[in-house]
């Protein structure tokens, strides 16, 4: 009620990358898997290979040069809008970026550029950022994916977050470096819920009883799910997933589930529609500081989830040498700084704190408590041993495997 | 007034036109002249609903994935398979169509009734009264049910606090608040076509019925009920499909019970790129909702389906 101009936080939340998954005003995507189906029969895309040839960069990237032009398709309001970063791109290096806030949600954006890197051609892009889950994976397995000549990244060799290096859906960075993280913990609203949640059993506590918001994405109700029941989402077993459905099941045969969410839970949220709820770090965060709302985030003791948003290049791109220099650019703490007091997610650049931590210091007012805030946020820059406790989605190793993990999850979040 | 004059019966056979050298090509042409002008028609139809349909049906029929491709098998299961894992859903949004298209006539009738009657000079303004929120995008409207109906919102926040109504009490993620969004996305479609049918209504007839000591119930039961029928029956026709179908309501105004068969039609093209199940349970849910107006259609006649086609 107290919103009467369009904020961008809730603009954020109504258009958030990460929560269209189900995205109904993505109506557009079925006409353009219509349009796949229209095909009659649909050939396969799986190049069956599942390591990278020694000399698939050297094969790459011999003979390509700049074109001066870089087209990069992000998230929307992933960037502040009038681009600083970009323009200071080009002034120090002459190339040029034509940035498009184009993905809206992974399935649709995948149907879209699918067909095109099927017949090799350009979808367009030059750079496209990528949330590591079931399109990632698909775009790897594909063959979609550039692979990146690190002997041209030097600012990513030296400051990126060790972690980072080592992530199970692409190990090494072959295909991809992170844009940005966030956490999934559980949010909760501190004017309804006396008790701060410390576990995932406090989702199944019945004083909450349908005031609970769950996630509708399979891969992140599943993570949760298998915490609560003691398992390792990463290595998990189908018995696992079984187990981890039952404890869903469990949940919503007792009342306790509102809604399955995909992406307006923090105004449900806000208003008491739902008390506590799954949620993303960054959401919760940029509520707080926008809004003006209280809210709260934990990570509950089993552990919580990390997902992360990675800068690729499609295999088919037009400038692939600009691109690279491009997400290197990136991974100057001054830049990533510079981003993440916009984006208020976890940079990979973990320079970029003490970037803010000046930048703090030399703002004024309300400016440098925000920073000061955010250079301090334990959502933006995670302690180690927060970090240590959170966990992937399940990677899955084939079609049918993820075809019988979705056959476990579906029937809850569709019931 | 109404002087019936005899006139004399046309004559049998059409005068005979002067002869031409090229008759035969003449007549060919003339024929070929109904088919010329269907044929944009015809082709719009065969490109965007019978090529789409058929590419359907077959790719409900294959096996396999994205990244394997789907292989045309004729793996009936699908349908099987597909219609077991989501009977409940499929039977649930047939009965939320049926319940919604009811409370929609329901509705829709007396104030079609009031505004071909006792419109006046005003029909054309309170129609349009009638569409005007129909000019913001249907997701919208639905969405700020969401904050008008919240459980501490504008409506439900101060009745709870004068004690009106328990604490927990909460409209939204339930089956009515499903079923009510679903009757006011689909009333003006049902209200429209009932009031062409009554505005058709000669109000002579109900003048003879009058005459004929017909009481006012009487005359409507009789006369203005019968006739508006064909309004009725293309109401449904044009909202029980689309509401049967819908996925926005349940998406936007459901809680976890309230799933409908477009929801999961929608998961499964999009999240899950299961293109032959879902496929197969939207040919299922088109032939359900077919046979069902097919059925619909015959027990109410078929001359009122044919008037109800003519508008």
């Amino acid at each position: 009620m107290s919103e009467n101009h369009i904020d961008p936080v809730l603009l954020r939340g109504m258009t958030q990358r990460r929560l269209g998954r189900r995205d109904i005003f993505k109506a557009a995507g079925l006409g353009v898997a219509a349009a796949g189906l229209a095909a009659c029969s649909v050939k396969g895309q799986a190049t069956g290979k599942k390591t990278v040839a020694p000399d698939a960069v050297a094969k790459f990237w011999t003979g390509k040069t700049g074109t001066g032009h870089v087209n990069f398709a992000n998230w929307p309001l992933y960037m502040d809008p009038k681009h600083p970063e970009l323009k200071k791109f080009t002034a120090q290096t002459g190339v040029t970026v034509t940035y498009s806030e184009v993905i809206n949600d992974l399935p649709t954006f995948f149907a879209k550029i699918q067909p095109q890197l099927a017949a090799h051609q350009s979808i367009g892009y030059d750079l496209m950022v990528i949330t590591n889950g079931v399109e990632f994976a698909e775009l790897v397995e594909f063959g979609y994916y550039a692979p990146l000549d690190h002997s041209k990244m030097p600012n990513f060799t030296k400051n990126v977050a060790p972690k980072y290096t080592q992530e199970a859906y692409d190990p090494g960075n072959v295909y991809s470096v992170p844009w940005a993280s966030g956490i999934t913990g559980i949010g909760y609203n501190p004017k309804y819920v006396k008790t701060p949640p410390t576990s995932l059993q406090d989702l199944q506590n019945l004083i909450y009883k349908g005031k609970v918001g769950m996630f509708s994405d399979v891969e992140e109700i599943g993570v949760f799910a298998m915490l609560a029941v003691g398992a390792n989402p990463e290595t998990s077993t189908p018995s696992d997933w079984q187990k981890a459905a039952d404890w869903l099941k469990k949940q919503q045969d007792a009342g306790l589930v509102r809604k399955y969410y995909d992406q307006d839970y923090i105004s449900a949220l806000s208003n008491g529609d739902i008390w506590l709820n799954m949620a993303w770090s960054g959401d919760i965060f940029q509520s707080n500081a926008s809004n003006g709302t209280n809210l709260q985030f934990a990570i509950p003791s089993e552990g919580g989830t990390l997902w992360t948003d990675n800068m690729t290049i499609p295999i088919t791109a037009d400038n692939p040498v600009d691109s690279l220099k491009l997400i290197d650019f990136f991974y100057d703490p001054a830049i990533a700084g510079s981003l993440a007091e916009y984006i208020n997610y976890i940079t990979p650049v973990p320079a970029a704190q003490a970037v803010i931590a000046a930048d703090a210091k030399a703002a004024t007012g309300d400016d440098a408590k925000a920073l000061n805030q955010l250079a301090t946020s334990p959502l933006v820059f995670p302690a180690a041993s927060s970090l240590a406790k959170l966990h992937y989605y399940r990677a899955f190793k084939t079609s049918a495997e993820r075809d019988q993990y979705n056959s476990i999850f579906d029937p809850i979040v569709t019931s | 007034m109404t002087v019936v004059t005899d006139r004399p019966a046309p004559v049998s056979s059409p005068t005979p036109e002067p002869a031409r050298r090229s008759g035969l090509l003449d007549r060919m042409r003339m024929r070929a002249v109904p088919y010329l002008l269907a044929l944009p028609g015809s082709l719009w139809l065969v490109v965007f609903f019978v090529a789409p349909m058929i590419a359907m049906i077959s790719l409900s029929l294959t096996q396999g994935d994205i990244g394997a491709g789907f292989q045309q098998t004729f793996h009936w299961q699908n349908y099987t398979h597909s219609i077991s894992t989501y009977h409940v859903q499929f039977v649930r949004s047939l009965e939320y169509g049926l319940i919604s298209t009811v409370l929609q006539i329901a509705i829709a009738y007396p104030v079609s009734y009031w505004i071909a009657f006792r419109g006046g000079s005003r029909k054309t303004f309170y129609l349009f009264l009638l569409l005007l929120p129909f000019f913001v995008s249907f997701v919208l409207r639905t969405q700020s049910w969401n904050f008008m109906l919240a459980d501490n919102g504008i409506i439900l926040g101060p009745l709870k606090n004068a004690g009106l109504l328990a604490q927990n009490f909460h409209v939204l993620a339930t089956t009515p608040a499903v079923i009510g969004g679903l009757t006011y996305n689909y009333l003006p479609f049902m209200v429209l076509p009932i009031y062409v049918a009554l505005e058709r209504v000669d109000p002579r007839l109900i003048e003879a019925s009058y005459d004929l000591y017909a009481s006012k119930v009487r005359a409507f039961t009789r006369v203005i009920f019968p006739l508006s029928l064909p309004g009725i029956f293309a109401g449904v026709v044009i909202t029980f499909v689309p509401v049967s179908a819908d996925y926005v309501n349940a998406y936007i105004l459901g809680g976890p019970k309230n799933t409908m068969i477009g929801n999961v039609i929608q998961n499964n093209y999009l999240v899950n790129q299961q293109y032959p199940e879902a496929s197969a349970l939207s040919f299922a849910l088109m032939a359900v909702l077919l046979i069902g107006l097919f059925g619909y259609a015959k027990a109410l006649g078929t001359e009122d389906v044919l008037e109800a086609a003519a508008g």
